[in-house]
């Protein structure tokens, strides 16, 4: 497709303004020369031109999209209808410094879903601040960081397993850390007899992801969490998982100190095509004067903020996080409510053992156990016919399904991970378990089939190489 | 209500191809000594009882004002067409477009995003977005100091404080040190920040227009700091580079922004957007997304997210930044915005703009009880009252008008400024209207 | 996978090749082949200085990235500045036109340290 500077017509305009004397008095010195490159369009050709384009994408409203760890559920529309009320939508964030007043309904939202998420997962207070997982991840870090070094602690290190996604590395890293990995061991575990020899008084905290990144419950975490206390090791909790525990454990219950959760997984806020999303984050009684400020609390009725948070590491974002998220988020928790939620956990491990029921004789299953709301399988088995676990990816996008998570997480060879979500029928799982099963046979009658897909998408196997080697990252003017 | 379409019988049958009995033979894993403490959460509701409660709570916030506040979030016009595309569900319920021929629309349409923001600034390239300004500067600081290993940097306190703020908590478990420069009343000390500039310095910020409206030129002191390998990061405001010089005209290596005007309403602080754009020089050094082009097996032109050897799911500790989701549907609205605004209209929307805040302040010139800062400005100047700014906006309030930032929330100092801005979506009557409320308090 | 008789190699996938108190460094058949298709090699500066088995420089493929270990300790003196512009060549030429750089050995001992041809055959095996 052309890009929208190839459809420039000089001369054309796509929004009119007022009149303008043209008649400005700015100094010369103040002033652009570059010529500034943009489009001359008509509004006509823009819709036509990103109309066309979002043709070209798969998305949840479209196609089944089990992707292992993103937790692609269906994204309620009542979620945007009530988002774009121009109550929440042309609210000015600073009038919230102004007049409290005037921004109570924003100051309830706010209120509200933290009440719900801390009882949803057990821990004390939340901060709506960070705007995606790995910022809530960071936030974490940072709260870490602040209670060390208040209680005068010497920490280095944050222990993560080494299926950890790799924002949590990455986090710890971008907050001042050294990492310690720990392998998971046969059964999927991160190694408790490793973890026992690694962890020291330098220790500063441990990452985990329950159920884990390969789906599996941790069956050792309680006592993971216990050696981490001893040596005053904070617990983090990635939230990346929650959608297979909902109302089955409350990681603050069993002593995790702070939780992230990904609204845009487990709350079924739209994925946006990479963003925005709400990393929330909820802390233990330990860890709540570190909090970033402002807090909304509420006092005979009222809503207000609270500035006086003891030790507070600052802000994380500009306001309060992605609030139009956040308001999408509260929707459907209050929809859903208390039986809603619960369903939500028991369906979605339903379906993922239901697919990995119908799928085990076909694809190899690296460990053999129940698992959770997604799981692993890996191309090992099509090895032998040369298909890899990209190329049954490709196949599946000319079956009209986007491909699982491929290659993630890395101690998993051709690894692929699936993962239905609970808002997905049983004929979504029955047809596609028929793909599956097809593609199976035909790795053995005919692989390359396989190996030359996509063949009916716009495009077919980019050369990712040439677009690193040769940086194309803009258009021609 | 839920969204879980499965009868009682569909459950049944599944439950007996995986060979369990009940759903919670399901969950042995997770022992009795693990099940919550707790779950009081309230009933479910239908989508029409959910919809009257939000109702309820909406219709507690006060949104239907005027706004002449801006101070880095702007009521700028967003054309209907803007909605039309982001509201597309194949835009906003679409995933991270990993895999490139199931999501051509998404990439192709960051990759317009990138070359138009690149274009904006005169710098070389754009990533695919950031949060926002805040975390954005953080980010751009971040490569200065990964590039030239150096510890200190200088921040012009005319610089957005909630920028600064966010900056200043990110850094709480890093070695790096960072010196607030002050301002000379509302302006920046072009010549204090010269001779802060050291051999340890890494990079040095400032913003045009400065928080409190006002305009500079920065190429002398971004020549200066380039001379002794500092970094010059400029903060900028995007509608602005229709008309005002760039960060590139001004030799700033990287620049950064809240791109909030760029289409997104004022939301209550969230979605908004950050900009980042370069020098080539960084390119490597950079976090984020980057979409590039490039052909696919049959020659024919494809886009794929590229240079991802920088990111966390590849480096890990070693990425350039942690970030995974980013802003995609506002990087999204932002390219519509100006794919629509084009060429000739971002110039005509910067002059009726500046037309109308100058008209604004021919107006409050004739009221003597406001000293009016003078300096060239974009959309948004400083007035000093006779009286608290915040007690005038508050009052303001209560005639419709959101009539402008008072400083004091952020610089103490300061309790009689308050920073007035005028975008195009003020009328001549809705000015006169606000300079009367200006007279009556005078 | 393709090995040089009288090079010598590490378990990180490292070879050197010596030339009286010079060792030309790159990675091996093995390493290229896992990466994949190389499109970016971070060059040393001439002058760094490295001990053995430290991090000397780092290459990046498309879906992966490596950080190369010196073999042995020294100063570096040359790099294949040809990697900037093709760095497929680690790939086409992993010991010949694909080296990264050249090193002045600070301490001859070393060598021991690292394994011969037949021992890296052996390594690879496992």
């Amino acid at each position: 497709m052309e890009t929208i500077f190839e459809k420039s017509v000089k001369g054309r305009k796509g929004v009119f303004f007022e009149k303008v004397s043209g008649d400005i008095k700015l100094d010369e010195k103040y002033i652009r020369k570059l010529d500034l490159k943009l489009p001359e369009v008509s509004e006509l050709d823009v819709i036509r031109h990103f109309i066309n384009l979002s043709k070209l994408n798969f998305s949840v409203d479209g196609e089944f999209y089990p992707l292992g760890s993103c937790t692609m559920k269906y994204n309620p529309k009542i979620n945007e209808k009530l988002s774009s009320l121009k109550e929440f939508a042309d609210l000015h964030p600073y009038l919230a410094f102004i007049d409290e007043s005037k921004v109570q309904g924003a100051f309830e939202v706010i209120y509200e879903i933290s009440s719900l998420l801390c009882e949803i997962t057990g821990m004390e207070k939340i901060t709506t601040q960070p705007y995606a997982g790995a910022h809530g991840e960071l936030t974490g870090i940072l709260l870490t960081a602040a209670y060390h070094k208040a209680k005068g602690n010497n920490k280095k290190y944050i222990i993560v397993p080494d299926s950890a996604h790799g924002t949590n590395p990455a986090s710890a890293a971008m907050g001042g850390y050294s990492i310690i990995s720990i392998p998971v061991d046969e059964n999927g575990n991160m190694d408790i007899n490793i973890l026992k020899q690694k962890i020291n008084d330098e220790v500063a905290g441990i990452m985990m992801t329950v159920p884990s990144t390969l789906g599996l419950f941790e069956t050792n975490i309680k006592e993971i969490i216990d050696i981490a206390h001893k040596y005053d090791a904070v617990m983090y909790y990635d939230g990346a998982n929650l959608n297979a525990i909902l109302g089955k454990l409350r990681p603050g219950d069993i002593g995790f100190d702070i939780v992230h959760i990904n609204l845009h997984k487990t709350f079924s806020t739209p994925h946006g095509g990479g963003g925005p999303g709400s990393g929330i984050v909820g802390v233990s009684k330990k860890l709540v004067d570190f909090l970033p400020v402002p807090l909304v609390e509420k006092e005979n009725g009222i809503y207000k903020l609270n500035y006086d948070i003891k030790n507070s590491i600052g802000c994380v974002s500009s306001f309060f996080g992605n609030f139009l998220v956040v308001l999408k988020a509260l929707i459907y928790i209050l929809m859903l409510g208390k039986k809603g939620l619960i369903d939500v956990s028991e369906i979605a491990v339903l379906n993922a053992n239901y697919l990995l029921s119908k799928l085990k004789d076909y694809y190899y299953v690296p460990y053999k156990r129940k698992c959770m709301h997604e799981f692993v399988v890996t191309a090992k088995n099509q090895l032998k016919n040369g298909v890899h676990a990209i190329d049954i990816a490709k196949y599946l996008i000319d079956n009209g399904v986007h491909p699982p998570t491929v290659y993630f997480p890395l101690v998993v060879e051709e690894a692929i991970m699936i993962e239905p979500t609970e808002t997905e029928s049983k004929q979504t799982l029955d047809e596609f378990t028929k793909i599956m099963i097809n593609i199976a046979k035909l790795c053995e009658e005919d692989p390359e089939k396989i190996k030359n897909s996509p063949v009916k998408k716009v495009i077919s196997r980019p050369d990712e190489t040439k677009a690193a080697r040769e940086l194309k990252l803009k258009c021609d003017m | 209500m839920n969204f879980i379409p499965h009868t009682q019988q569909e459950i049944k049958e599944m439950l007996s191809v995986i060979g369990v009995q009940e759903i919670k033979d399901l969950f042995l894993d997770i022992k009795d000594e693990l099940k919550p403490k707790s779950f009081n959460l309230p009933d479910g509701l239908t989508e029409y009882e959910v919809e009257k409660k939000i109702l309820k709570m909406a219709s507690k916030n006060k949104s239907n004002l005027l706004y002449f506040t801006g101070a880095g979030y702007y009521d700028h016009f967003i054309p209907a067409a803007v909605d039309a595309i982001s509201s597309r569900s194949e835009f906003y319920t679409a995933y991270t477009p990993y895999q490139p021929e199931a999501s051509q629309g998404t990439l192709q349409a960051i990759f317009e995003y990138q070359t138009m923001i690149a274009n904006l600034t005169g710098l070389d390239y754009a990533n695919a977005s950031l949060y926002d300004g805040a975390t954005a500067l953080y980010e751009a600081i971040a490569v200065a100091v990964r590039t030239n290993n150096r510890k200190k940097i200088l921040i012009d306190k005319g610089v957005n404080p909630i920028f600064r703020k966010v900056v200043n908590t990110y850094i709480l478990n890093l070695s790096l040190q960072i010196i607030e420069i002050e301002l000379n009343d509302i302006f920046t000390d072009k010549e204090k920040i010269k001779s802060l500039i050291d051999d340890e310095t890494s990079a040095v910020v400032v913003q045009n227009p400065n928080f409190f409206g006002y305009i500079d030129d920065y190429e002398d002191l971004f020549t200066f700091a380039q001379s002794k390998g500092v970094c010059p990061i400029l903060v900028f405001y995007p509608i602005s580079l229709g008309i005002l010089k760039t960060p590139r005209e001004m030799k700033a290596e990287i620049a950064v922004a809240e791109g909030q005007c760029l289409g997104m309403p004022l939301s209550f602080g969230g979605p908004y957007l950050g900009v980042l754009a370069v020098d080539k020089k960084y390119l490597r050094k950079i976090p984020g997304r980057i979409v590039g082009e490039t052909v696919d097996k049959n020659g024919k032109k494809a886009y794929v997210l590229t240079l991802q050897a920088r990111e966390q799911h590849i480096k890990r500790e070693k990425a350039t930044s942690n970030i995974c989701s980013n802003q995609a549907l506002c990087a999204l609205r932002a390219v519509v915005f100006l794919s629509l605004i084009g060429r000739q209209g971002i110039k005509e929307l910067c002059l009726l703009n500046m037309e109308k805040a100058n008209y604004l302040k021919e107006q409050l010139n004739k009221i003597k009880s406001i000293e009016i800062k003078s300096g060239p400005f974009f959309n948004e100047f400083t007035v000093k009252l006779k009286m608290p700014a915040i007690e005038f906006v508050k009052k303001s309030l209560n005639y419709g008008f959101f009539s402008g930032f008072p400083a004091e929330i952020f610089y103490k100092d300061k309790k009689n400024y308050l920073v007035i801005s005028v975008t195009e979506k003020r009328t001549k009557e809705e000015i006169d209207e606000l300079v009367k409320l200006f007279e009556k308090a005078g | 996978m393709n090995i040089k008789q009288d090079y010598f190699y590490t378990k990180e996938h490292e070879w050197a090749n010596l030339n009286g108190n010079i060792a030309r460094v790159g990675i091996t058949d093995y390493a290229q082949h896992k990466l994949g298709d190389i499109t970016y090699v971070e060059l040393p500066a001439i002058g760094k200085k490295v001990k053995q088995g430290e991090v000397l420089n780092g290459v990046e493929s498309v879906k992966a990235a490596s950080d190369v270990y010196s073999p042995l300790s020294g100063e570096v003196v040359k790099v294949n500045t040809a990697l900037e512009n093709d760095p497929g060549l680690i790939n086409r030429s992993p010991y010949e036109d694909g080296w990264i750089a050249e090193i002045k050995i600070s301490d001859e001992n070393e060598i021991k340290n690292l394994m011969t041809a037949n021992d890296y055959m052996k390594f690879l095996g496992e």
